[in-house]
């Protein structure tokens, strides 16, 4: 028995720590382990005392002493349905489900040699990870190339439509026409505008506003029926996503997020409102649709669908692959999954990310939904170097992109946070409409808001040489057309240039204002795009500015070293690329993945360093006024149970301070392991509306055995009520291994063991919080017990310390919007009949016992004063 | 319970997987398709000859300046160099997958926008007229009971009857996101 106990203990240490190596902290890990191990050795006198077995302090450390079938998953002996899933909108416990699947794990090898039929389903398991990503890749390509060419036709046909073949958007309807010409490159008689349809002329004020109208009633009526879509199919669609993502990646259980008519409804409704011409990007959207993708996909492997953490890891790897096939950029992907959205990334999941990211790049390659061979539609091709005075310049728009990065966030936020709170937000319909309008209306005139935001980008970010037609590179030397192509220095500017530039800069002031009402609108909007498009209309006005500056004043000592007289040293296309790199940085404030993105969207291998540059800067701007990206601030803002790892915790409050029971609060709704009725139990569960509860031995002696969920004990006695027989209202509930010795004449009782967690985390009261939210960052946490002693003194849960958090922010910085008052402003939500439904996210604490309120009272009085004698001593 | 998922799952995977072969399959097909690829020369102006576009179907290694520009404008001895200034892109693009991705597109929008109007308009009068569903809707608003209720809609006798037992589960689904998102501003704002 001794020896076979020591193994235990080993076993259990050892998966412990395998459990939790991944997260990176082995010292962390140790120090944990020695907080426990000197518990136990400080309690061994008392833990003699104990007379119930298997029910000693020792459970929390890992080490089942009696059997170590009766680990927390005994439940795979006796599977009651349900027992270990989540309600909605609650938080997985990462710990409990890793060690669920460990448990499946063994128990699919150790069957493994049995037959060859087993042999074959354990292959099966160990491939389903590879499969399942592999599937999620396919699907992800194939839908972003459906919704790039079907956004591109639609939003085309706001201008007119293609006579020769309807389902061909402007550029392949006249791609094999021979009419084209140098100067109009994109006329070609197959192509009809609306007013050469309706009205028979291409030209003149009529067929101006007719085009404009029917402009404007195009985009009205897709963001129309796009938002009606949303309202109708699937509310849950609209948006970005990633901040919801980033929500579930960490924990959190949205049902129906990522379902299938989420994922039909977001793709369908993605082009509507791209092609609305409203100021928003497919790029965030793809993510959720991919992370659909990945949702679904994994229901067809158990490995995946009855394991919300391994559920989680297929959800990173999709959302590499949404970036992947988003811009083009599989590396980025990969790297926008690690840096941005996942929680948990262990290297087997960098891998299938990978992998992931290649399969949806290839698929989509495949397709080649722009025609030219290429996954992205920005590719430049310019190889000009830089000089090093530029990087002055490119340090200055990476301060424009932090200060607009900031002040987007901002505005944002405010705006979103009135849409929340008042009444204006009950007409979303209205809303998308009034703002797809003035957009319509105000983009139409001036030609670099009417196009497609991603083609002004590709626009902005070519250079020019004798090969471009627009009007952004109509110079001087160009006109009189004498000059062969390697001959031109920079060159003076023609009134074509500087008009240009003014119809950039009212765009720019358009695109900002604009897209600070979309983002947030009801329909699928992503940022990526409007923002990439302000930061390179900057850069691009900025590059010629400095290109001027360098030909009129070719004398100063810059220049002249750089820009002799015939060489071609700026290169304005490049500033809109550090320009849009910082701009994107400023918002999201994503450093190495954006650089990544960057630089595989435009295959500018040379420009790594003035991206980089322009983004740390960004970064370090936009941190100065305020320290959380546009998706955090949403999360926030909606008050997601998100424990952001990139922030650090210095405060030095302790464990005690923080954990529930607060000092005047009712104490702590504890369970005890063996005297408890079955409606006594249930009149705990009814009265309170926590979601766990500690199981202790005894009244008298308060240490802890272990922790049961409420959902868990709903479902299990259900279960018991149906299948059991003898199970009566009276019936004594044991969470012991053995049963208790009743009166002959008593109930059969019923045994919860099963559903009993029986190895909590656990700290003591004085543990500093810098340790307790470590741990719960790093493992996963959903609650931790706190324990004096090995007495059960109060609990501590994820939304505890995330409000102890935004309390300790508060008090630094008073400014800053409150997840907390959010909450206390709009109550959770309401039952059908107006009663509050117990529907809590965290664990609470309450009274639960009357009798045993007096005595807890009593217990953490005497405790106190004894830790205060502990203290003056 | 796994059967079950798999059902449900089926539809859309199918669906998923018919489209990535409609979107895949007709690009194997496309090379040999005439007017999908082509060589495009896009030569600036030169002397006093304004820029112009040529554009022409020829394989991947003929397609530069001498073989795509025609007739050509300047004498012999120019050629060279114009000829250096042209820019040629070979391109291929396929016309099946677009013409199949956007009829795809529009028949599944379309799709949805009649089942958006049957239930916005022509659901709530057949409902009207049905007692049995107003007081059995009340039943399943209690959430204890929607596990129960689950499995014994997804029961049905006939196909009938499961689809309208789905229909209904989907419904409250959405009616329970719709909440959540316009009337509580919980997720999403």
């Amino acid at each position: 028995m001794e020896s076979e106990q020591l193994f235990n203990r080993g076993y259990y240490r050892n998966s412990y720590n395998s459990i939790t190596s991944a997260s990176s902290d082995e010292e962390l890990l140790d120090g944990a382990g020695v907080i426990m191990d000197f518990h136990t050795t400080e309690d061994d006198n008392l833990l003699d005392g104990d007379a119930s077995p298997g029910s000693n302090y020792a459970m929390s450390n890992g080490g089942g002493g009696v059997s170590s079938s009766t680990h927390l998953l005994d439940l795979l002996e006796e599977p009651i349905p349900g027992v270990g899933t989540y309600d909605d909108f609650h938080t997985i416990d990462w710990v409990r489900e890793k060690c669920k699947d460990r448990e499946r794990h063994r128990k699919i090898n150790s069957k493994k040699k049995e037959s060859a039929w087993e042999f074959t389903k354990s292959l099966y398991d160990a491939w389903s990870g590879w499969l399942v990503v592999t599937l999620t890749g396919l699907a992800s390509g194939a839908l972003a190339g459906l919704i790039d060419i079907a956004a591109d036709w639609m939003n085309d046909l706001k201008e007119g439509v293609c006579l020769s073949a309807m389902w061909f958007n402007h550029e392949q309807c006249c791609w094999g026409s021979n009419e084209t010409t140098f100067a109009e490159r994109d006329k070609c008689p197959q192509w009809k505008t609306w007013a050469e349809l309706i009205l028979g002329q291409a030209e003149g004020p009529g067929s101006y506003i007719m085009n404009y109208f029917m402009y404007t009633y195009w985009a009205l009526a897709f963001a129309f029926l796009a938002v009606c879509l949303v309202k109708v199919f699937a509310p849950y669609a609209c948006g970005s996503g990633i901040p919801e993502i980033k929500t579930i990646l960490s924990g959190f259980i949205i049902r129906g997020y990522l379902g299938k008519w989420t994922l039909m409804i977001k793709t369908i409704t993605l082009v509507l409102a791209v092609a609305s011409g409203l100021s928003l990007g497919k790029e965030g959207p793809l993510v959720h649709v991919a992370c659909c993708c990945g949702n679904i996909f994994s229901y067809l492997f158990p490995k995946y669908s009855k394991n919300e953490a391994k559920k989680r890891e297929v959800l990173s790897a999709a959302s590499a692959a949404g970036v992947s096939v988003a811009f083009g950029a599989p590396i980025g992907g990969v790297l926008f999954s690690l840096e941005e959205v996942s929680y948990y990334f262990p290297l087997k999941t960098l891998w299938r990310s990978f992998f992931a990211a290649l399969v949806a790049a290839f698929v989509l390659r495949s397709i080649n939904p722009f025609g030219n061979s290429r996954l992205v539609l920005f590719y430049v091709e310019y190889h000009t170097p830089w000089y090093l005075f530029e990087l002055f310049p490119f340090i200055l728009l990476g301060v424009f992109g932090g200060l607009w990065g900031a002040f987007f966030i901002r505005a944002n936020i405010a705006w979103c946070r009135r849409r929340k709170s008042t009444r204006f937000g009950k007409y979303p319909v209205l809303e998308v409409i009034t703002v797809a309008a003035i957009t319509a209306i105000v983009a139409f005139p001036n030609p670099y808001t009417r196009q497609n935001t991603s083609e002004l980008i590709k626009e902005l970010f070519t250079d020019c040489g004798p090969l471009e037609s627009s009007q952004l590179c109509q110079y001087r030397s160009q006109m009189n057309g004498s000059q062969a192509y390697p001959d031109e220095p920079n060159v003076p500017a023609t009134p074509g240039v500087y008009s240009a530039m003014w119809q950039l800069c009212l765009a720019l002031i358009f695109k900002i204002i604009m897209t600070i009402f979309t983002f947030g609108l009801k329909v699928p909007s992503g940022l990526f795009i409007p923002s990439m498009a302000i930061g390179a209309i900057a850069g691009r006005i900025v590059g010629i500015a400095v290109e001027q500056l360098a030909y009129y004043h070719h004398d100063w000592f810059l220049f002249k070293e750089w820009c002799e007289v015939g060489a071609d040293c700026i290169t304005p296309g490049l500033y809109a690329m550090v320009g849009a790199a910082a701009c994107l940085g400023g918002v999201t404030r994503m450093t190495v993945s954006l650089v990544v993105i960057v630089f595989e969207l435009t295959g500018g291998l040379e420009y790594i360093v003035p991206l980089m540059a322009a983004v740390m800067t960004s970064k370090w701007v936009g941190d100065a006024f305020g320290r959380e990206g546009i998706y955090e601030a949403h999360i926030r803002l909606n008050g997601y149970p998100f424990l952001d790892s990139k922030e650090e915790f210095t405060h030095t409050t302790l464990a005690r301070e923080v954990m529930r029971p607060r000092r005047n609060d009712p104490p702590l709704a504890v369970l005890t392991q063996d005297d408890l009725t079955v409606e006594e139990l249930q009149a705990v569960i009814n009265e309170t509306s926590y979601n766990g509860f500690p199981v202790i031995v005894s009244k008298e002696s308060q240490r802890l055995v272990g922790f049961a969920l409420r959902r868990d004990i709903t479902i299990a006695i259900e279960n018991a009520r149906r299948k059991q027989e003898g199970i009566m209202l009276n019936s004594r509930v044991y969470f012991t291994q053995h049963a208790p010795t009743l009166p002959a004449d008593s109930p059969r009782p019923l045994k919860l063991r099963s559903i009993l967690d029986m190895s909590p985390f656990t700290v003591t009261d004085h543990t500093p919080m810098e340790i307790v939210v470590d741990i719960f960052r790093k493992l996963g946490l959903r609650q931790c017990l706190v324990t004096h002693n090995g007495n059960v003194l109060g609990i501590i849960t994820k939304k505890n310390i995330l409000e102890h958090l935004e309390e300790l922010k508060q008090h630094v910085e008073p400014l800053a919007p409150s997840w907390y008052y959010h909450k206390k402003r709009y109550p959770p939500s309401y039952g059908p009949d107006g009663k509050p439904r117990p529907r809590v996210h965290h664990v609470q604490l309450v009274r639960s016992f009357s009798q045993e309120e007096e005595e807890e009272e009593v217990e953490v009085s005497e405790e106190e004063v004894r830790l205060l004698d502990g203290t003056t001593h | 319970m796994m059967p079950n998922i798999l059902q449900g799952l089926r539809a859309p995977v199918t669906v998923l997987l018919l489209m990535l072969l409609f979107e895949v399959a007709p690009y194997t097909q496309a090379n040999k398709s005439f007017e999908d690829v082509r060589c495009k020369c896009i030569c600036p102006p030169y002397r006093n000859i304004s820029g112009h576009i040529y554009n022409r179907n020829v394989s991947q290694k003929d397609c530069n300046c001498l073989h795509v520009v025609e007739p050509m404008p300047v004498p012999g001895h120019d050629v060279e160099a114009y000829c250096l200034l042209c820019e040629c892109k070979y391109e291929e693009r396929s016309s099946n997958t677009i013409k199949v991705t956007i009829i795809i597109y529009l028949s599944v929008v379309g799709s949805l926008l009649l089942y958006m109007l049957f239930l916005l308009l022509v659901d709530p009068l057949i409902r009207k007229h049905d007692p049995y569903t107003q007081p059995l809707q009340n039943e399943e608003d209690s959430e204890d009971l929607r596990t129960h209720v689950d499995g014994a809609q997804g029961r049905g006798n006939t196909v009938l009857e499961r689809v309208e037992g789905a229909q209904q589960r989907w419904k409250k689904q959405v009616q329970e996101q719709r909440k959540t998102v316009f009337d509580r501003h919980k997720l999403l704002s």
